[in-house]
C-alpha cells in the first residue's frame, strides 16, 4: 500500500514540475518572441461562446435556489424573508461566481483544450510545430493561457449578474420580496472588496485552469485512449483544484481584509 | 554533410540507439532500412532535436548540434531539417493552403501576400492542384496527406529533408509516386534526403547510400547495389523479405 501511495505521489509530483516547467517556458516564450494574437482572439471567442451558455443556467439557477433557501429558513426563524439580496449576493459574488464558472470552464473549455493539444500530441502535430519554426508554448500553451485569463474573470461577471436575477425572480414573485428592498440589501451590503474577492478568484481559477488543461494536453501519450484520460484527468483535477484552492483563497483574502 | 558518431539513446532501460554512426552525403538520398522497433525514427528525432540523444555526436557541417540547449539556437539547428511525419502530422483545424503556408511567417521574410503564390507553387511540385488548398487534411487521401505535408517541407526550403517511412501505408502505385516525388527533390533542387523505410522496392529505386539499422548500430552501410550482393545473413534476410534467417531466430529467442 505504501508503495502504491509513493507511486501517486511521485507521479502528482513529477506532473506539477511538469507544469511548473511549462508555466516558466510560457514566461520564456512570451518575453521573447511574437504573441500570437489571432489565436488568443480565436480562443477567448471558443472559451467564452462554449462556457456563457452553462454559465449563465447555472448561475440563473444557484440563484434562485439560494433565495429559496434562504429566504424560507429566514422566513421560519424571524417571520419575514430579509435580507435575501444580501445572502444571494455575497454568496455568489464572493464564492460562488468564481466556483461554479470555474467549474464550467473547465468542464467545457478546459476539455476542450486538453482534448485538442492531446489530439495534436499524438498525432505528431505538436512535434511538427517544432519543425515549423514555432513551439507548442508558444503557438498553443501562451494563446489558451491568455483567452482563459481574459475569459473567466469577464464569465464570472455574468454568472454573478445571472445568479443575481435568479435570486430576484424567486425573492419578488416566489417569497414576496418588494423588488427595491431585494435590490438595496445588494448595495447597501456590497463593498468594492467583496467584487474584488471574487474577482482574484476568478483571475487564480483561469490560471490554474489553463495549466492544467494546457499540460495534461501537451503530455497526452498513447493514442486515442491516452486523450480520454488526460481530458477526464484535467477535467477532475481542475474541480477538485478549485474546490480546495476555493478554501485557501478565502482564508488568505480574509487574512489580507479582501 | 551531416556526420553522426557514437550517437546512444536509451528509453528507460531500452537501449535504442546503442552506437551509431554514419555519414549523411550532400545532395544524396541515404535511405536507413531497419525492422521495426528498430530505432530508425529515434535516429532521425535525434537529428532534428524532437528528442535529446543520451551521448554521441550530430555533427551538421562540422557542428555538433545534440549539446545546442539555447532555443533560438535550437530552432536555428531544426531549420536546417525538413521533417515529413508518418502520418502527415497535418494540422486539421487548418485548410491544406493553411497547413502549407504555416512555416513561412516562422522561417521566411515571405510577405503575407505571396502566400497564395508559394502554396500553389509547392502543391503544383507534389502534383497537385491549387484548389486543394481549400480542402480540409480530413477530406485528403493518404497519398494526398503524404503530398501535402512534403509541399509544407518544401515551402521552408530546407537543406535537408527527414522522410519518416513515405510510403507506409501507400499502395504500391502511390509508393510509387512518392518514391519518384523524393528523386525528383533531389534532382531538381538537390536536395539532401534521409529516407527511413522498410520497403525494399522504394529503397533500392531511389537511395545513393543504405545504411542497416540493426541491434542500435549500423550494421551495413553502402550503395544499393552492394546491398544487392551483400552474403551478410541479416541484411539478406531482410532485403530478402525471409521469415527465415537469424533476424527471426533472434526475434523468437526473445
Amino acid at each position: 500500500m505504501f508503495t502504491a501511495i509513493g507511486k501517486v505521489m511521485m507521479n502528482w509530483l513529477d506532473q506539477t514540475g511538469g507544469a511548473a516547467d511549462m508555466v516558466r517556458s510560457a514566461g520564456f516564450w512570451l518575453a521573447r518572441s511574437r504573441f500570437e494574437f489571432k489565436q488568443f482572439v480565436l480562443q477567448s471567442i471558443t472559451i467564452g461562446v462554449d462556457s456563457f451558455g452553462v454559465t449563465a443556467l447555472t448561475s440563473l439557477f444557484t440563484g434562485m435556489v439560494l433565495a429559496l433557501q434562504a429566504g424560507n429558513t429566514i422566513n421560519n426563524i424571524f417571520g419575514d424573508p430579509i435580507f435575501v439580496g444580501t445572502i444571494v449576493s455575497f454568496s455568489l459574488i464572493r464564492e460562488l461566481g468564481p466556483v461554479l464558472t470555474g467549474v464550467v470552464v473547465a468542464g467545457r473549455a478546459g476539455a476542450a483544450v486538453t482534448a485538442h493539444i492531446g489530439t495534436m500530441a499524438v498525432t505528431e502535430q505538436l512535434d511538427a510545430l517544432y519543425t515549423l519554426g514555432t513551439n507548442p508554448t508558444q503557438y498553443l500553451v501562451i494563446p489558451r493561457m491568455g483567452a482563459f485569463l481574459l475569459t473567466m474573470p469577464v464569465l464570472t461577471v455574468f454568472s454573478n449578474i445571472f445568479g443575481v436575477i435568479g435570486g430576484y425572480l424567486v425573492a419578488v414573485y416566489a417569497l414576496g420580496v418588494p423588488g427595491e428592498v431585494y435590490l438595496s440589501d445588494i448595495t447597501t451590503f456590497m463593498g468594492a472588496k467583496d467584487f474584488m474577492h471574487g474577482f482574484i478568484k476568478a483571475f487564480i481559477f483561469a490560471f490554474m485552469i489553463a495549466t492544467v488543461c494546457c499540460y495534461k494536453g501537451v503530455s497526452t501519450r498513447g493514442g486515442a485512449e491516452g486523450v480520454g484520460k488526460s481530458t477526464t484527468g484535467a477535467v477532475v483535477t481542475c474541480i477538485v483544484l478549485i474546490l480546495v484552492l476555493d478554501y485557501f483563497l478565502t482564508a488568505i483574502l480574509a487574512a489580507f481584509g479582501i | 554533410m551531416i556526420e553522426i558518431k557514437h550517437l546512444k539513446k536509451s528509453f528507460g532501460s531500452h537501449h535504442v540507439l546503442r552506437d551509431v554512426n554514419l555519414k549523411i552525403e550532400d545532395g544524396k538520398i541515404t535511405s536507413i532500412l531497419g525492422g521495426s522497433g528498430s530505432g530508425k525514427s529515434t535516429l532521425i528525432k535525434c537529428m532534428m532535436r524532437l528528442l535529446d540523444s543520451d551521448g554521441g555526436e550530430i555533427l551538421v557541417n562540422g557542428k555538433d548540434i545534440t549539446k545546442v540547449t539555447n532555443p533560438f539556437r535550437l530552432a536555428a539547428v531544426r531549420r536546417h531539417f525538413g521533417y515529413l511525419f508518418q502520418e502527415g502530422a497535418l494540422f486539421d483545424s487548418m485548410t491544406v493552403g493553411e497547413n502549407v503556408a504555416f512555416g513561412l511567417s516562422y522561417l521566411t521574410d515571405i510577405p503575407k501576400e505571396k502566400y497564395p503564390a508559394v502554396i500553389k507553387e509547392k502543391l503544383a511540385m507534389v502534383g497537385l492542384k491549387e484548389e486543394v488548398a481549400k480542402l480540409n487534411p480530413s477530406e485528403l487521401s493518404g497519398g494526398m496527406r503524404k503530398r501535402v505535408s512534403l509541399a509544407r517541407v518544401l515551402a521552408i526550403s530546407p537543406k535537408c529533408i527527414l522522410y519518416d517511412e513515405p510510403t507506409t501505408g501507400l499502395d504500391p502505385i502511390m509508393s510509387d509516386i512518392i518514391s519518384d516525388l523524393i528523386l525528383e527533390m533531389k534532382k531538381k533542387i538537390g536536395i539532401t534526403s534521409v529516407v527511413i523505410t522498410h520497403d525494399m522496392h522504394s529503397a533500392f529505386k531511389i537511395s545513393d547510400y543504405i545504411a542497416f539499422l540493426y541491434e542500435g548500430e549500423i550494421m551495413l552501410y553502402g550503395t544499393p547495389e552492394e546491398f544487392r550482393k551483400t552474403d551478410n545473413p541479416y541484411v539478406r534476410q531482410f532485403v530478402d523479405g525471409s521469415s527465415h534467417g537469424p533476424i527471426q531466430m533472434k526475434l523468437m529467442r526473445e
